[in-house]
């Protein structure tokens, strides 16, 4: 019988060789490129990944509907995408394209593309506060996907119980957190590190992060007052602390676990579908007398790899999705979570924006919005951080707090303006 | 006595290969077989722990932000850096209060956890397994299990419904730092991940001492417990129990991971790895300050890890046996 030829060594030889012939084979085919609709050049794209339902099959969708590349998505976990991408942009493994928020220090590294030519042709159609912060020296980096403001949401039914107005100034805000607290229910939910609200803080205070000259400007007698109000918060007993979920996550709000809750406009269809009529939305109110409500219009990039091997193939991409393709744009803003879109004309026809509290979301937009600082960088934001992790949850002196900062932020600069 | 002389001389010994007698090729080589079993390990080992501490040693001088291929040299500007920096001092000092939490108390619970399975007469494998398999568990897992689950701080977080049965208010674990609570949560998180193990070391320590001596020991009259345990047990351990305190206190600064996940962003309980990701990599992309805050830690560890073995007698345990 055959089985008589098989010696043991004979056994270990084939099975030897089926298992580097299957090395061979995977090194040949999974090459994490294919599935796309395209052909030739592969691209690869880096996303966070959003909290809508929905969001991640419709990226995959557009990705197959570009013809001239295979275009492959990472979707990262959110907690996770900033250091993934940092780290993998020093690889080989780097993307070819992938959304973030604009910051000068990738533009001075050489890490992100220059995309003026793509942009250039449709730039009045933009947003001008967006182009303004993907612009440096004259040069556009980025395109801007989504515009993402920031406010307050609250329960109608639990003010009007409590007998309590939509808050004006940061003392107001304090008084109806106490009011709003009852046994089950916490008066205000703004995250565990508050670091949502740091940026409206500040500009309700008046102040800013960078002057013109791209120096401090939060180092304020306005801005200290109100990380001090902020302590008040923090040990009134009036604040949700050690939620389960963030605050960009609007369940804490539809659980009821709190009536007041910072959050994103993204969150409206989840917070509708939860809540019904029952709320309504506000900006960060004033942090002192002489400031004025705030809004952060945060929101998410995409931008080319400058390093990567398929610059030219990526900014067509690019400028194929985010700059040609309306309908995908307007899709992607207001089919899944709410978000503004960056081309004024696809703003000014998006229909589910133009009623109800969307419609409020986008007044608020207008009127007290803020933009991102390209010069303000991800080490300097981390500073700043610590301010309210060291002022407002610990206790330290907030003058200290933000001189320490302030020599953070200035080594920075240093760094980066020179 | 004659014959068995001259038969060994007659006869060699089989296991010394005749001269005459052809080599099977490099494989009847111990050289051979060293790097066929080693090389593969020893290849590993250069690429992925010394090229990586070589490169790192390297960036810790240059100004690298941004890039791991960087060409400013700086000298030693990122260690002073480093060293005036009080948040990554303020680290050390976070570690040394956590290692004096974490090396005692686990060590006191796997010795015990070990003392009460060897005791066991039946279903000794069972609690072996049960008490050993947190060790498989991922520490992230086991973070975002006790933070969302059981130290959550809404009313509904496992420990704060226990709380409210005696009538005491929610605790926001690890959010306010005033008082300390998620001191507890990161101790208990590790305590239930690691002690398993430590307790496999002990029982198999255990397991060693020779069952004359407790013999001997209650022929001279000790008293089975307490006595027994200070004066055979213990001493009998002293090897593995310097071992288990090298490896905690080593494991002790290599915290990271319950430590990221459980108390996110704060400038508070930060250890070493934790602060080197948050100011130096991580986000910031400064990898020559990162690298040299690294540095500094392995010397640290190294220093620690040698007058400690200098102290507890590492290696001096089967001399004391």
């Amino acid at each position: 019988m055959s089985n008589s030829n098989w010696s043991r060594r004979s056994l270990f030889r084939a099975a030897a060789g089926m298992a580097a012939a299957g090395t061979l084979a995977a090194c040949g085919g999974n090459n994490g490129r294919s599935g796309g609709s395209g052909s030739g050049v592969g691209l690869t794209q880096f996303f966070h990944a959003y909290g809508e339902a929905g969001t991640e099959q419709a990226i995959k969708k557009y990705a197959k509907a570009y013809d001239k590349a295979d275009v492959t998505t990472q979707w990262i976990t959110s907690a996770d995408f900033e250091s993934k991408l940092f780290a993998t942009l020093l690889t080989k493994n780097a993307p070819d394209l992938f959304e973030f928020h604009p910051q000068i220090q990738m533009v001075k590294s050489g890490q992100v593309a220059d995309l003026t030519d793509i942009i250039e042709p449709v730039k009045s159609d933009f947003n001008p506060a967006d182009i303004k912060s993907h612009t440096v020296d004259g040069k556009i980096y980025g395109v801007r996907m989504i515009d993402d403001p920031q406010f307050f949401f609250y329960r109608k039914s639990m003010l009007e119980k409590a007998k309590v107005q939509v808050p004006t100034t940061l003392d107001e805000l304090m008084e109806a957190a106490a009011k709003l607290t009852t046994g089950k229910v916490k008066g205000l939910y703004m995250g565990d590190d508050l670091h949502s609200v740091i940026d409206t803080m500040i500009w309700s205070a008046g102040a800013d992060h960078l002057n013109e000259k791209n120096e401090i400007a939060y180092h304020t007698p306005g801005v200290i007052e109100g990380i001090k109000k902020m302590r008040k918060l923090f040990t009134s007993g009036h604040l949700l602390l050690g939620a389960p979920t963030a605050s960009w996550d609007p369940s804490s709000l539809n659980q009821g676990l709190c009536a007041i809750q910072f959050c994103g406009m993204w969150a409206m269809p989840a917070i509708q579908q939860a809540l019904g009529d029952d709320w309504g939305v506000f900006p960060f109110p004033k942090t002192i007398d002489s400031g004025k409500q705030s809004v952060y219009n945060g929101g998410w990039s995409m931008f080319v790899n400058a390093k990567g091997k398929n610059v030219d193939a990526a900014k067509e991409y690019v400028k194929w999705l985010w700059i040609d393709q309306k309908k995908y744009q307007e899709e992607w803003a207001t089919s899944f979570g709410f978000h503004i879109p960056p081309r004024t004309s696809i703003a000014q026809t998006a229909t589910k924006l133009k009623s109800g509290n969307a419609a409020e979301g986008v007044k608020l937009f207008n009127e007290f919005g803020h933009f991102d600082n390209i010069g303000w960088t991800q080490a300097m934001r981390t500073s700043l951080e610590d301010v309210f992790a060291n002022s407002v949850r610990k206790d330290m002196d907030p003058e200290a707090a933000l001189d320490k900062a302030d020599a953070a932020v200035n080594r920075e600069l240093k760094k980066l303006f020179g | 006595m004659s014959t068995t002389t001259t038969r060994d001389l007659a006869s060699p010994a089989p296991a010394k290969a005749s001269p005459a007698r052809p080599r099977r090729g490099l494989r009847g080589s111990p050289t051979f077989n060293f790097w066929l079993f080693c090389g593969p390990f020893l290849i590993g080992l250069a690429i992925f722990v010394y090229a990586p501490i070589l490169w790192s040693i390297w960036l810790s001088f240059f100004e690298a932000r941004f890039t791991v291929t960087p060409d400013k040299f700086v000298g030693f500007e990122n260690y002073t850096y480093m060293l005036t920096n009080d948040d990554f001092v303020g680290s050390l000092v976070t570690f040394t209060v956590f290692a004096a939490f974490i090396v005692p108390t686990t060590w006191a619970l796997s010795l015990g956890l070990a003392l009460l399975v060897n005791r066991l007469r039946f279903m000794r494998a069972f609690f072996r397994s049960v008490f050993f398999l947190p060790t498989a568990c991922s520490y992230v897992a086991a973070a975002l299990i006790w933070k969302m689950s059981i130290f959550s701080g809404v009313r509904f977080g496992l420990m704060n419904t226990i709380l409210a049965w005696f009538g005491i208010d929610n605790i926001a674990w690890l959010v306010d730092p005033n008082p300390p609570w998620y001191w507890v949560v990161i101790v208990s998180a590790r305590l239930w991940l690691q002690s398993g193990f430590y307790m496999i070391l002990f029982l198999a320590a255990l397991q060693n001492i020779p069952g004359e001596l407790y013999e001997a020991a209650a022929i001279d009259g000790a008293k089975p417990g307490w006595q027994t345990f200070r004066h055979i047990t213990l001493p009998q351990l002293r090897a593995t129990s310097t071992a288990v305190i090298l490896l905690l206190l080593i494991a002790a600064y290599q915290a990271f991971d319950e430590f990221f996940n459980l108390l996110s962003k704060t400038t508070w309980g930060r250890p070493p790895l934790v602060e080197l990701y948050y100011k130096a990599l991580g986000e910031s992309q400064d990898y020559g300050s990162g690298s040299a805050g690294a540095v500094i830690l392995t010397v640290l560890i190294c220093a620690v890890t040698l007058l400690q073995g200098k102290f507890l007698g590492f290696g001096r345990g089967e001399e004391s046996k």
